[in-house]
């Protein structure tokens, strides 16, 4: 046992001896959680997880032994925890609409029973290796959950349970260690946030993260496994297009995880997924996701533990081998929980506040992403997706910079767009990717060779309006060729049709890969064929004025994911018309060579 | 303990107090203070230890000294005495009367920092608030239990924008009215008189709560001031079932005193000398905004602030509109046009519009023509940019129109008396006529459908 020294906000200074460096701790008289972050020689001190108002010099303070850790096993899809694991839906049963603090609520249900099928390894006198997997049990209807062994354990099999019903408590295997000590294994482990899981070995990955939003998985693709950061500033749809991610994404589970931002964005999901469908599997989402919320309201400290929560668990699903995605809204939070620590203790700022090991700690952190083979034998990816919110837009400052070094997608986000209202509104000419030639091998495969040609001709149409955008700016469109005008016309036609996408457009809010390049293509093919017209003479007025713009820029709602034998219907009547140009005009081409 | 005076005080330095060998005493608590000319003041612990107590005094440590400053812990954080009896009345940032009533007396007290809401408890805010301003209900829909800022400049009209929002809220088809907690920081007595006058005149000042900092008000008690003003906020919406309106003004003025109190503190910085907290701070405040399941009132919140130098990248304006679900952003431009209200049509956004509009709340083709009248007015704004450079005369009819949308956009669209309510089918309405002005051609955010019935199209 050990006492409180003193109280500065979330940082309580203790002395308790014998307490180590990371050790959870309960303090006070209210049952506090909280950590410890340094400790010497007189004294510790100690984040706290919740308010410390009311707290006293002198109240008890006990070390319990462990770092933070989060428990691991069925009945984790479909909950939401806060920064620390605990369960907010028991938290209202508890202590209704607002939080009391000192609640000890263990993540997982003790009551309720899963029914468990042994694996066919699980076989007295079998010895079992660290991850490997025991049996299964339904964990929703879609996901089936497999038991790990714990990546730190290992022995021979003593006994088992039978298929049947059992609460994660109860023991299902026994087994004797190499030291001849018995364990025993039930369906749920802990283990500690701050340590990565362990996995046999990477993999290289090659699957695209097909997300149904154009300007992502056409335009700056990311792979499963990889590692992405949304910025943008306050209003540009970074929310929104980790909601998308986190509704539309072909991964296995999601994992959300809402860091510092607002409440109602909680429950928006929360509301809306249960009623959703996975495009993928027909289920209904909620089936296949998890929460994390420590709302901007709730205790900063627990904001940075929160990352490091939602990344073991996702951690976890891969170890099983599925396809995760967690998207984190906003790692901005995070950082300045970490700043506001280092403050409090005095350490030395060295960019805007923030201490020096910032960008080491971002670092490793996204090292959790990747594509793996797991201790079981399968392959298993965490895939990363940051929201960055840099402080009055701008991309320079720590978090945004150093974020932009770590992560091989960058999805920025425009002002300037978003105030147009064209969302998504991720730049064009900002944003890169690392990945587009490996997701490029996957869309001929699946879904066009002259997907990377096409996506090339159409970055190259975009950037080259824009220069020419600059020149109509300081000099008018007069300075412009024919051929440049319907470059200028084409780019809007692209930006229109295929990058801007409504999230709230029940039709385009998911796009199927075969669409995204049906409509790309058709667009392209459109300026294509204007460009040969041109070159026949046809004036570029007239190519402005035919009356296909409208149509085809609403190609993206009125055609179903479906139904796109019905884009073949817009193909041929305008190339009914372009024919009728170009035959007129190749004519009294021959006519004036003629005369 | 409550009962001790402690005559300790070691240091006094700008609204900080350290008292050294007083032990025991909790962090948050409140702190009577008794200076040498028998003035009471008000306090809070921020920092405890066996050997050191630091207070932030309210009222500033002006005339203490350390001889005759006589301290006592109450044992108990900050709390509100609450009563239906506290609307018509006029509070402090303390919640002590202001206007010579004795103080409210209750059984039922409240720790004005409130505790974290559980984001299972929200019921997501969808009820269409019609503010009779077409600017906002047409493309920056307020719904019940949001928090939308006005987002200003000194000189602007945002006081009067604030008050006929008050004036003209209400749920179409539904009778009830909003019960208003006001809570002014800062602000003139002129500005802070405007608003009395105004739920004088408009007769609900029966239904108002005030709470009041003035700008010769110890600007420390702004820090304990909104706090107080949504425990009574929170007590009428969701123990007396009201539908709260809160207005807050001016927020500028409460993050510059923690920005003041931080830097006595010695808090490590971040941009411009704020600390680097001012961002979670600020959202204890606005989060209090919101519905509950369970519950049937609601917390509406308008925080005004004003930007300083018009710039929405300074960290008021930028972490505000990082917690709070949009913002109507006042523009010097359009004022000096005498457009009002000058709200500036594209920085402005209202995130919770989504689920509060269309077929249902509406009009079926809400969203569609907000959204396409942000992509027309953006388009025009690039004739505009194009015009300056070479010339009204040069630009092609294309431009033209635009130019011309954009002129009528702003003088009937934006534009409107400040006892003007227009109706949301009349907003949706003018849209459309506004929106005759372009050929369909140009209008791909609509439907097919949204044009054959509301699309006047007559090429000149
Ligand atoms: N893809 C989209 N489709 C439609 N609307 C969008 C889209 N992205 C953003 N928005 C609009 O922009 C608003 C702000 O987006 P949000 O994601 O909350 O921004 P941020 O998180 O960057 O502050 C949303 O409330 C929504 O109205
Ligand atoms: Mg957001």
């Amino acid at each position: 046992m050990g006492e409180v020294l003193q109280v500065n906000g979330p940082i309580v200074t203790i002395r308790h001896p014998g307490i180590r460096n990371g050790e959870q701790v309960r303090i006070g008289k209210l049952d506090l959680i909280g950590e410890v972050i340094h400790i010497s020689a007189s004294d510790a001190l100690v984040q706290v997880y919740e308010s410390t108002d009311t707290l006293r010099p002198g109240e008890p303070v006990s070390g319990l032994g462990h770092p933070l850790s989060v428990e691991l096993g069925p009945g984790l899809l479909g909950q939401i925890f806060d920064g620390v694991q605990r369960p907010l839906n028991r938290i209202m049963e508890l202590s209704g609409a607002s939080i009391t603090r000192g609640l000890q609520v263990p993540a997982l249900d003790r009551e309720k029973k899963w029914h468990f099928v042994p694996d066919q390894n699980l076989v007295v006198g079998n010895s079992l290796k660290p991850g490997e997997i025991i049996g299964t049990v339904q964990e929703t209807e879609h996901i089936q959950h497999r038991i790990l062994v714990p990546p730190d354990r290992a022995g021979e099999i003593i006994e088992h349970a039978p298929e049947g019903d059992y609460s994660i408590d109860e023991t299902l295997v026994r087994l004797k260690t190499s030291q001849g000590k018995v364990e025993l294994l039930n369906m749920y482990h802990k283990w500690p946030v701050r340590r990565p899981r362990p996995y046999l070995s990477r993999s290289n990955s090659s699957q695209p993260l097909i997300t149904g939003q154009r300007i992502l998985d056409t335009f700056f693709p990311l792979l499963k496994g990889g590692k992405a950061a949304v910025p943008g500033p306050f209003g540009a749809g970074k929310t929104m297009v980790q909601h998308q991610i986190a509704r539309w994404a072909n991964a296995d589970i999601v994992l959300y995880v809402g860091c510092g931002e607002r409440g109602n964005e909680m429950v928006d999901i929360l509301q809306s997924f249960p009623k959703i469908k996975d495009p993928h599997t027909g289920r209904s989402l909620m089936e296949r996701t998890f929460l994390v919320a420590n709302t901007s309201n709730m205790p900063v400290v627990a904001r940075e533990a929160s990352i490091y929560v939602g990344v073991t668990m996702a951690e976890y699903y891969r170890d099983q081998g599925y396809d995760v995605v967690m998207v984190a809204d906003s790692t901005s939070r995070w950082a300045e929980a970490l700043r506001e620590v280092a403050g409090r203790l005095g350490q030395m700022p060295v960019e805007e506040g923030y201490p020096a090991y910032l960008a080491s700690r971002l670092a490793a952190f996204y090292e959790r992403a990747g594509m793996v083979n797991t201790l079981a034998g399968n392959h298993g990816s965490v895939s990363l997706i940051g929201a960055v919110s840099p402080p009055g837009g701008d991309f320079s400052e720590p978090v945004t910079s150093h974020t932009k070094e770590i992560i091989r997608t960058f999805w920025a986000l425009s002002k300037p767009l978003a105030d147009a209202r064209h969302y998504p509104a991720v730049s064009w000419l900002e944003s890169f990717t690392a990945y587009a030639d490996r997701a490029g091998s996957w869309w001929a495969e699946n879904v066009s060779i002259h997907w990377s040609q096409r996506r090339q001709q159409a970055l190259a149409l975009l950037s080259g309006a824009d220069e020419l955008e600059r020149i109509v700016n300081l000099v008018g469109p007069e300075a412009l060729s024919s051929s440049q005008r319907w470059t200028l016309e084409s780019s809007s036609l692209i930006k229109e049709a295929v990058l801007q996408q409504s999230a709230l457009d029940p039709v385009d809010s998911y796009c199927s890969p075969q669409k995204q390049f049906a409509l790309l293509d058709l667009m392209l093919w459109f300026h294509d064929r204007g460009v040969e017209l041109i070159n026949l003479g046809v004036p570029v007025e007239q190519l402005i004025e035919l009356p296909f713009h409208g149509e085809l820029k609403r190609l993206k709602s009125s055609v179903p994911n479906d139904e796109l034998e019905r884009l073949k219907l817009t193909t041929e009547k305008i190339s009914v018309a372009l024919d009728a140009m170009r035959a007129e005009y190749s004519k009294s081409n021959h006519r004036e060579i003629a005369t | 303990m409550s009962d001790l005076e402690y005559r300790k005080v070691s240091s006094i330095h700008g609204a900080l107090m350290f008292l050294k060998g007083v032990d025991n005493v909790a962090y948050g608590d409140r702190v009577a203070i008794r200076d040498l000319d028998g003035h009471l003041r008000n306090g809070q612990v921020i920092k405890t230890s066996a050997d050191l107590v630091l207070v932030q005094v309210f009222e500033g440590t002006y005339s203490m000294d350390l001889e005759n400053t006589w301290v006592r812990f109450l044992d108990r954080p900050f709390e509100l005495a609450l009563s239906p009896d506290m609307l018509g009345r006029n509070f402090n940032g303390i919640g002590d009367p202001r206007d010579g009533r004795p103080p409210i007396i209750s059984s039922i007290h409240r720790n004005v920092n409130g505790a974290p809401v559980n984001p299972v408890a929200r019921a997501y805010p969808r009820e269409f608030i019609q503010t009779g301003i077409s600017a906002i209900d047409g493309l920056n829909s307020l719904v019940r239990g949001q928090k939308l800022p006005i987002f200003s400049g000194s000189g602007l009209p945002h006081n009067q924008l604030a008050a006929q929002i008050v004036r003209q809220a209400k749920l179409p088809g539904d009778a009830s009215n909003f019960v208003i907690v006001f809570a002014a920081m800062g602000v003139s007595y002129s500005d802070a008189r405007f608003f009395e006058q105004e739920f004088e005149s408009s007769g609900v000042l029966r239904n108002v709560v005030m709470f009041m900092n003035l700008a010769n008000d110890p600007p420390m008690e702004r820090l304990i001031l909104p706090r107080t003003a949504l425990t009574a906020a929170e007590y009428l919406a969701y123990e007396l079932d009201h539908h709260v309106l809160v207005v807050i003004t001016d927020m500028t003025n409460y993050a510059e005193a923690l920005r003041e109190i931080a830097t006595e503190k010695g808090d490590v910085p971040s941009r411009k000398g704020y600390p680097g907290y001012l961002y979670s701070d600020l959202a204890e405040i606005y989060e209090r905004a919101g519905r509950l399941h369970d519950r049937h009132g609601s917390i509406t919140m308008i925080p005004v602030l004003s930007m300083p130098s018009d710039d929405i990248t300074h960290p008021i304006p930028d972490l505000t509109g990082y917690i709070t679900e949009g913002q109507i952003v006042l523009s010097r431009e359009l004022h000096n046009k005498s457009v009002y209200p000058p709200i500036n049509v594209p920085p402005s956004l209202s995130r919770l519009m989504k689920d509060g509009i269309g077929k249902d709340d509406t009009r079926e083709d809400h969203p569609r023509v907000a959204s396409q009248l942000y992509a027309s007015y953006s388009r025009a704004m690039d004739s505009r940019n194009l015009a300056s450079i070479i010339g009204a005369e040069e630009l092609s009819s294309r431009d033209r129109r635009y130019m011309q949308f954009a002129g009528r956009f702003e003088e009937e669209f934006v534009k409107q008396g400040v006892n003007e309510d227009r109706n949301v089918i009349e907003t949706l309405d003018l849209a459309w006529a506004l929106l005759s002005l372009l050929p369909p051609a140009e209008l791909s955010r609509v439907s097919e459908e949204d044009l054959q019935k509301y699309h006047s199209w007559e090429e000149a």
